[in-house]
């Protein structure tokens, strides 16, 4: 079984070289980070705070911030894990106002009863997404990803969908490698048990049962 | 290799960050028992399908209006930073 590729990244040199320009007073090259990375601070905003118009804020928010802030970015990571750091912190903010009766924590290490321990273990059909239209699918897949702890939500979308390395991921968070490693692991399997429910064969439909 | 054990390295083993040993374990493992490889396998269809999704794609209009808010934010915070 073969193993998940990473994302192959952006060249580090060039970004550097526009992170200095904007630093500099060139707000023609930050526009140039802004385009390269607004795509993806969107989708980790959208993810974290489940809501439209806060995504949209965190958006603008955390790109002024970075803005603002550029004098203090030392090049120790990229600065796409700076840009998600911020971001991630911004969507967290919001959440927490939207939800002011839950406590919204990175920490929180949610232990919920047996949730690692796989129940579902049917195999799912031949191209499971082709069982359904792409709107029905979105609805599946926005619904299953929102069921999942905050913190479960965040590193997903970072690790798996935004293809960070753990490292990155630890660092973006500020959470320990072991932390990243088993929310990880967490998020994936109780994943992976919610949408068994959708793409599971069916005895006398799409499977070959 | 208990099926707990292999959960354990599930992360690892689809990552690919895993050494020699351990990943000839896991796939001894996975050849005879059939729901860990089950498991293994729709956990990385799960992170397939997130991953090709277009879950949450930023439209081109409003990309463009959020492009100009901040560009507009960002020429006002260095014309205030600049000595006049």
């Amino acid at each position: 079984m073969g193993t998940i590729q990473p994302k192959v990244s952006e060249p580090v040199s060039e970004e550097l070289a526009l992170v200095q320009a904007a630093k500099g007073g060139d707000v023609g090259a930050f526009e140039e980070l802004v385009k390269r990375y607004d795509r993806n601070v969107f989708r980790i905003a959208q993810h974290i705070t489940q809501n439209r118009e806060d995504a949209e804020d965190v958006v603008q928010d955390a790109f002024l911030k970075a803005y603002t802030n550029l004098g203090q970015f030392q090049g120790q990571s990229k600065f796409y894990t700076w840009l998600v750091r911020i971001a991630v912190n911004e969507a967290l903010m919001r959440l927490r106002r939207r939800r002011p009766e839950r406590m919204v924590s990175l920490d929180e290490d949610v232990k919920t009863e047996d949730d690692s321990v796989p129940r579902e273990v049917a195999d799912w059909a031949p191209n499971p997404e082709q069982l359904y239209t792409q709107g029905e699918l979105q609805d599946i897949l926005t619904r299953t990803i929102q069921g999942l702890p905050p913190s479960f939500r965040t590193v997903f979308v970072l690790r798996d969908v935004e293809g960070l390395s753990t490292e990155e991921t630890a660092d973006a968070l500020n959470l320990s490698i072991p932390a990243v490693k088993s929310r990880l692991l967490r998020a994936r399997l109780q994943l992976r048990e919610r949408l068994s429910r959708y793409f599971k064969k069916r005895n006398g439909g799409d499977g070959n049962q | 290799m208990k099926c707990s054990e292999f959960l354990q390295e599930l992360t690892n083993y689809l990552d690919g960050v895993i050494d020699a040993r351990t990943k000839s374990e896991l796939e001894d493992h996975l050849a005879w028992c059939h729901n860990c490889y089950v498991v293994c396998d729709t956990t990385k269809k799960t992170i397939e399908i997130y991953r090709d999704s277009k879950l949450y794609e930023l439209p081109d209009d409003l990309r463009g209006r959020l492009r100009s808010a901040i560009m507009s934010k960002c020429q006002k915070k260095k014309a205030g930073t600049e000595p006049a």
